[in-house]
């Protein structure tokens, strides 16, 4: 399964997401969990939040009344995205680049809750956390899936002078 | 864009009193922390999709980041860094900003 491409482009461009049914699935779910989080302010979903000014309390303050409602309004949309289209055929890249969003999005929630750590690479099955961590895999797998298809059409010498 | 890098800056500012630098000129920094959920590949992506970096250099800052916990991505006014940082958390990655000393 982990060798067959699921982001291919045909012939126009397009992408055509080769996912299995309970792939679809869990990708039409997780968001909505994730929105919860939100929702409800849970201390995970800080880390949607990242601090511009650690040093500076009311820079921050204003970063956070300046940008918070625009960056929320980011994430939420990439979720939407994804829900929307998970079901398509085929999706163009706007698109694929939503689902890049809402995967790192659910990552990062899923990633905090874990309390994940650069050498936490596998867990016991017996492990309460055995399923997160499951599912946390297959979206870093995703995530590295939907990256080489966006990456593989940008311009390799960039575009910075 | 607006926001708090753009307040007016008064015209005839006060003599520095020396103890506190207060150039306007020292650029502001923006730095991106090592974090343990993001991936190589992703980093290496945004930095190459943001900053149209070419893929080399990109690939360079996202190891700085790795292995030194820490690289600075982009420099510049205020205002611009601000909203590197903002693209930044856009794309979920762990960005600061910081006036050079």
């Amino acid at each position: 399964m982990s060798s067959r491409r699921r982001f291919a482009r045909d012939r126009h461009g397009r992408i055509r997401p080769g996912l299995e049914a309970p792939e679809r699935d869990l990708l039409r779910m997780l968001p909505q969990q994730a929105r919860e989080l939100v929702d409800h302010d849970d201390p995970t979903s800080q880390r949607l939040f990242p601090v511009a000014y650690p040093d500076d309390a009311a820079a921050q303050s204003d970063y956070s009344q300046m940008m918070g409602g625009s960056l929320l309004e980011h994430h939420q949309h990439a979720l939407d995205t994804l829900v929307s289209t998970v079901d398509k055929t085929t999706i163009d890249t706007d698109e694929l680049n939503g689902w890049l969003g809402a995967v790192e999005v659910l990552r990062l929630l899923l990633g905090t809750q874990l309390d994940v750590s650069e050498d936490f690479t596998e867990i016991d099955r017996a492990d309460p956390r055995a399923d997160q961590f499951t599912v946390y895999q297959y979206l870093s797998m995703l995530q590295n899936e939907i990256v080489d298809t966006l990456a593989a059409a940008l311009p390799r010498d960039g575009t910075a002078t | 864009m607006t926001g708090p890098g753009t307040e007016v800056q008064p015209v005839e500012a006060d003599e520095p009193t020396g103890g506190e630098d207060v150039r306007p000129d020292r650029p502001w920094l923006v730095i991106v922390w090592n974090d343990p959920i993001n991936l190589m590949s992703y980093v290496t992506f945004v930095f190459q999709k943001l900053f149209g970096f070419s893929r080399d250099k990109a690939t360079k800052l996202m190891l700085d980041v790795h292995h030194k916990g820490r690289a600075v991505v982009s420099s510049g006014p205020r205002e611009r860094a601000e909203l590197d940082v903002f693209r930044l958390h856009e794309h979920g990655l762990w960005a600061t900003m910081e006036q050079s000393s």
